[in-house]
């Protein structure tokens, strides 16, 4: 309750809950508040300017823009969600298990982060995408495997600071099994700057994803993701600029919106987190 | 103990920067062994027949094991051979070659605009911290860097070419034009240096901040050193390292980003070449534009780390004598 | 009656909070005579160096300051950023505590000395300002100095940049030079040595000095009069041959017992311990005497405030206890 208060005291915390909020809701009642199935075509509306009918416009197929943007946040939202959960829990399981592992295998584990870091993010994604081939699946499985090194190397920090602490070897001699107690403690001191790395990391995930699709590498058309809708618009810019308008606003509402979010929650949870953030 | 030579630091450097490219070629190659199926058959399709696929195969080294490959492709790298295009057998070295300068000079542009924005930004916050500038640039380079660089571009193109028409739309405008080229280079640098001012500003703004509560300036400000001449001078000079090392990484990210703007401004490069490999399941472009990266990326941060040392004198004293205190 | 060459009545200084306004000084006096020199002594948390922190305007935004009388040479001044700012660099010069970090580690020495010199010889060109700073480096026992000049603070040694620091205040010959904690960051034998230096500087400069300093062997060794402070107020002040010899405040003479306490120079924290209790919370200050809490010589009437008596040898101390 505090970190709200907090949270809408900072500039742009107001407006972070309120998107991300908005954001959920939207992609939870999809159903419910679309006015159109997403990819019903009628080619006879194409294109169209924002109306009652059709409130933001059509696309070059007829399909509703209001309704298809609904359901991308849907997309997005899953997507990123799906990827952190993936990227987390596989993360911070390599981090904690490389921590206690004899040192070849940390530093192995270390070395494929390393690797893993050594491409700049994208252009990853864009490789991994090539061998594997685009699709939603693979494209949530292959983006997961950009961001486990960021959670890796988190956890196998705080592990090895709580590995040797005074209070560990007592537990030890105490009779405690080493994993057991690390865990113990290692889980309360990770939970912060874990909660607040994923929440920064959404965004660059959801900036993915829609990055892939709009090269046709990502998420398969017709599925709605921003990044085909922004691809749609973007290919008929020069005859209707509705589409590209308005997915574009989508994505930056999420992403900024994530952003500060992750940034507020950063400062609250945690101030210290500012530097190595 | 003596502290590490220059040559031991840059010893160590390089080969970590080398392990990394080296871990990345691995990486690549272990990558296109994963294709599913055979990738020679994904490339030629399903009614190649078998003879060709087997061809293939051999000509572009998907027959051998995978440590065979690797072997051979930094044997080939290092005698400047990065494999042939599949479709047209033309040497990927020269593909990359011709696709990069593109590539550079917008990545280039880019970072300078990011700098010569981002850094008055930075200064004219943490001089007045908290006050209006101080909030704008706050407010617009969270929304600059939140933005992604393919939104940035789309908008661009639709405001600017499409709709005022200042700008040309596509391309990367006549060769042997130069301010042609130029023109043509605007938008795509925009786009891509946008989050980057924000970045720089916001980094550079937070370690200027932390520096001006050092006890140095408070020492400065007892003479009544002018705040002006102790942002500038004494504040800056500490304050710029984070910053370099950011923007090493940041070049990196750049190239990334370059992929999309060269994709949708239509611009030939190294982002629109390994674009279309990838379409076309042209792996040997794929494997060679990615590792040209990966090498520009690694490179980048190398020389980002260096310059770090050779501006703090501490690191300096440090590194060329031995000497130490 | 000559006039003094800094007189301040009654500075307080706060700093506003969530809830609460945290008192840090409380209707502190000092005076200080031309050309004579000021020891301004107490534990941790006394206000000490908020004091001096004050003169030079150099307490945060979020400071409040107050005083019923300011007047530095003659001048009422008003201890508000833009007045100290004027006397910053030109008057009043301060020598900081602490050498490793009061120098800018990515500047030589010789860039610093000039830049803190602008202020004071604006119309100065910068290789006269250059040779002024070598001639003043030297003159404080730096040696080697066309070298030197040239050289970063990490090249220097803890005693070394010590002597930087105060060639610095020097250079602006200033009225007054304002010392803060000077040797509190050195080790024992560096510790002598600059306190030489700051000594033979008192017999030859014209300025006056006021010394901060948790230490009474060093004020005693280099001022005239001496200030005691605690929580925030003054409890004792007068020449220090009368206050070291004859202390009156139980605070007074409890800090002097501290000090022939052997570890009293290796360990700080030692002499908090051998007062027993700590500083009050500046949120929750006490209604009465303000060291009542720690006294061994508490009373009853304690808990009203003490009244300041005079013991004729220019002493002033704040206690109920009378002059024995």
């Amino acid at each position: 309750m505090q970190a709200f208060i907090a949270l809408s005291r900072r500039p742009g915390g107001t407006f972070a809950m309120l998107a991300v909020t908005l954001l959920c809701l939207v992609a939870i009642a999809a159903p419910l508040i679309a006015p159109y199935a997403p990819n019903a075509i009628a080619p006879a509306n194409r294109l169209m300017e924002p109306s009652w009918q059709h409130l933001l416009g059509t696309d070059h197929l007829g399909r509703d823009i209001l309704s298809r943007l609904i359901y991308g946040a849907r997309v997005a939202l899953g997507i990123s969600l799906s990827v952190i959960a993936i990227s987390l829990s596989t993360g911070v399981a390599l981090g904690i298990a490389a921590a206690l592992s004899p040192r070849a295998i940390d530093l192995a584990v270390v070395g494929v982060f390393d690797i893993v870091t050594s491409f700049p993010s994208i252009i990853l994604a864009l490789a991994l995408v090539a061998v594997f081939g685009p699709g939603l699946g693979n494209v949530v499985l292959l983006v997961s495997i950009v961001f486990i090194p960021h959670f890796g190397r988190v956890a196998r920090a705080q592990t090895i600071a709580i590995r040797n602490s005074p209070f560990i070897e007592a537990e030890k001699v105490l009779g405690a099994e080493t994993w057991r107690v690390v865990l113990h403690h290692v889980t309360p001191n990770i939970i912060g700057p874990i909660f607040v790395l994923a929440c920064m990391d959404i965004p660059v995930v959801i900036t993915i994803e829609a990055g892939l699709s709009f090269l046709g590498l990502g998420v398969r058309p017709p599925l709605a993701s921003w990044g085909n809708l922004l691809n749609d618009g973007y290919t008929y810019l020069d005859q209707s600029v509705w589409l590209a308008t308005f997915s574009g606003l989508a994505l930056v509402l999420a992403t900024l919106g994530f952003a500060l979010l992750g940034e507020a929650l950063r400062d609250t949870l945690d101030p210290k987190l500012r530097k190595a953030l | 103990m003596r502290s590490a030579s220059l040559q031991i630091h840059l010893g160590f450097k390089l080969a970590t920067a080398a392990l990394a490219v080296a871990g990345s070629v691995v990486l690549l190659m272990a990558l296109t062994r994963l294709i599913p199926g055979d990738p020679a058959t994904v490339i030629l399709g399903s009614r190649a027949t078998p003879e060709a696929v087997a061809a293939l195969n051999a000509r572009i080294g998907l027959d051998k094991p995978l440590i065979e490959q690797v072997f051979s492709f930094f044997g080939k790298v290092a005698s400047g051979d990065l494999g042939e295009d599949v479709f047209n057998g033309r040497p990927v070295l020269s593909l990359v070659l011709n696709a990069l300068p593109n590539t550079a000079a917008v990545a280039v542009a880019a970072m300078l605009c990011a700098v010569a924005l981002g850094v008055p930004l930075a200064l004219f916050s943490a001089r007045w911290p908290g006050g209006k500038t101080d909030r704008m640039v706050a407010f617009l380079s969270v929304g600059f860097i939140s933005t992604p660089s393919f939104v940035v571009s789309v908008f661009l193109l639709m405001v600017f070419s499409v709709h005022l028409r200042w700008f040309p739309v596509l391309g990367a405008g006549e060769s042997g034009d130069l301010g042609d080229q130029l023109w043509h280079l605007v938008l795509p640098t925009a786009a891509l240096a946008a989050g980057w001012v924000g970045y720089i500003a916001r980094l550079l703004r937070s370690s200027l901040l932390e520096i001006l509560g050092e006890n140095h300036v408070r020492t400065l400000r007892a003479y009544g050193v002018s705040e002006t001449k102790i942002l500038m001078k004494y504040a800056l000079k500490p304050a710029i390292l984070p910053t370099l090392a950011v923007l090493g990484m940041g070049f990196g990210e750049l190239l990334g980003g370059a992929v999309f703007a060269e994709v949708i401004f239509n611009r030939p490069g190294l982002g629109s070449l390994i674009y279309d490999a990838i379409r076309t399941r042209n792996y040997p472009v794929v494997q060679g534009g990615v590792f040209v990266i990966v090498m520009l990326y690694v490179l980048t941060n190398l020389v980002a780390d260096l310059s770090q040392s050779l501006i703090d004198p501490r690191e300096r004293a440090r590194l060329t004598s031995g000497r130490g205190h | 009656m000559t006039q003094a060459l800094l007189a301040i009545e009654d500075l307080h200084v706060s700093y506003r909070g969530h809830d609460s306004t945290a008192h840090i000084l409380d209707g502190v006096d000092i005076t200080i005579g031309r050309g004579q020199s000021v020891g301004l002594v107490g534990e941790s948390g006394s206000g000490k160096s908020t004091v001096a922190f004050a003169l030079l305007g150099l307490l945060g935004d979020n400071a409040e300051v107050s005083t019923r009388r300011a007047a530095f040479d003659g001048r009422e001044t008003s201890l508000g950023m833009d007045e100290a700012t004027a006397l910053r660099g030109t008057d009043i010069a301060m020598i900081f505590q602490d050498p490793m970090t009061a120098l800018n580690p990515m500047f030589t020495i010789g860039t610093q000395l000039v830049d803190i010199q602008r202020r004071r010889f604006p119309r100065q060109s910068r290789r006269s300002l250059w040779a002024r700073a070598e001639t003043m480096l030297a003159d404080v026992g730096v040696p080697d100095v066309a070298a030197r000049m040239h050289r970063y603070p990490h090249e220097f040694s803890g005693g070394m940049r010590q002597r930087v620091v105060i060639a610095m205040a020097l250079l602006v010959e200033p009225k007054l030079l304002i010392a803060d904690e000077p040797t509190t960051a050195l080790d024992a034998t560096i510790e002598a040595q600059v306190v030489e230096v700051l000594d033979r500087l008192r017999q030859r400069t014209s300025a006056s000095m006021l010394v901060v300093s948790h230490s009474m062997g060093l004020i005693a060794e280099l001022c005239d009069s001496v200030i005691v402070m605690y929580a925030g107020t003054v409890v004792e002040h007068g020449p220090v041959h009368v206050v070291f010899s004859r202390p009156r405040h139980p605070y007074t003479r409890a800090l002097l017992a501290c000090e022939i306490d052997p570890y009293a120079a290796f360990d700080l924290s030692q002499d908090l311990a051998t007062i027993p209790g700590t500083v009050p919370d500046p949120a929750f200050r006490p209604q009465g005497c303000i060291f009542a809490s720690r006294c061994p010589a508490r009373h009853d009437r304690c808990s009203e405030r003490p009244p300041r008596r005079q013991t004729g040898e220019g002493r002033t101390y704040s206690c109920w206890q009378e002059a024995a």
